[in-house]
């Protein structure tokens, strides 16, 4: 219980991830709080990279984590650019209209 | 022992305000959730030996992301009462698919074992006599290079991505034609004119 090892980290991790896939299909109709939740997922996977990194002594966990952590910044930036972009079109950001987008 | 009340209280943190992300009601107070997600999670990267992505974590985070999440949904003119009220009929869903997530996590975390050899297989051990940043900027411009410069190339592309979705050229906005600017002669723009004395340019 007072010793902090890898399975600790795990755990928390786990409830990170399942929180976000909850957000995902619980907020249908607010897109903002579904990229949150998917940020929360990737964050929660960057824990489980940080925590095994620590746990082994290879630093490559920290690597990759480093560029999940660029890719969830790159993710989120043309995720909230398309949301203004669908918000201007159509005056609110329901993800039940998503569909229209398609050409 | 302080240790563990460390980490029990940056969990707990973590845990409840990544819970409230998803569930609170105005979007704003779920951006702020999300930053303090982000500093607890920072809080236990710095007790697992990773300052360094610790500080990115807060830097590009918390400085960069969420703040941009904040700019759009101030920016954004939406009535966020209106999209709450699906929340409580999609409830059952979502929580019979967290429940079967909880399940499928915990089947995996009963079940597995660290093997024998995950030691020998290290690909980069870390090294005993450098601080994190070092020996994490010691593989990633070595070995990893390939794998830095893609991520840079990810980045630019979601910058000019990002841009081309959200310029627009409005109808009726005088521009700046530098192309025409820089083309203009002089015939265009002067016209010289004998002035009679007295009369003035009719």
């Amino acid at each position: 219980m007072f010793e902090i090892g890898l399975g600790h980290y795990l755990t928390l991790a786990a409830i990170l991830f399942t929180i976000g896939v909850f957000g995902i299909f619980v907020n249908r109709k607010n897109v903002i709080i579904l990229l949150m939740s998917i940020e929360l997922i990737l964050l929660a996977v960057n824990v489980n990279m940080v925590a095994f990194s620590s746990h082994l002594g290879d630093m490559t966990g920290q690597v990759f984590a480093m560029l999940i952590l660029t890719v969830a910044a790159a993710e989120a930036a043309v995720g909230l650019a398309i949301l203004v972009v669908f918000f201007r079109n159509r005056g609110d950001i329901a993800v039940e209209g998503v569909n229209l987008m398609k050409g | 022992m302080l240790q563990a009340a460390a980490f029990y209280i940056l969990a707990g943190t973590a845990v409840i305000s990544a819970f409230m992300v998803v569930a609170a009601r105005n979007p704003v107070r779920a951006v702020l959730f999300l930053i303090l997600t982000f500093f607890s999670a920072a809080g236990l990267f710095v007790m697992l030996g990773a300052e360094f992505l610790a500080m990115l974590l807060v830097i590009v985070y918390v400085g960069a992301v969420a703040v941009l999440f904040l700019f759009v949904v101030m920016m954004l003119d939406v009535d966020f009462a209106a999209l709450k009220e699906g929340f409580l009929s999609y409830l059952p869903l979502g929580g019979a698919v967290a429940l079967a997530l909880v399940g499928i996590l915990s089947l995996t975390g009963i079940s597995w074992v660290v093997s024998d050899t995950a030691g020998a297989a290290l690909q980069t051990p870390v090294p005993p006599d450098m601080s994190n940043a070092e020996a994490l900027g010691s593989i990633l411009y070595d070995r990893y290079v390939f794998f830095f410069q893609l991520a840079g190339l990810v980045l630019l592309v979601a910058m000019i991505g990002a841009i081309v979705l959200t310029l627009r050229h409005r109808e009726g906005v005088r521009r700046q034609n530098i192309a025409r600017q820089v083309q203009r002669r002089r015939e265009e723009g002067v016209e010289l004119v004998e002035v009679k004395s007295g009369e003035g340019i009719g």
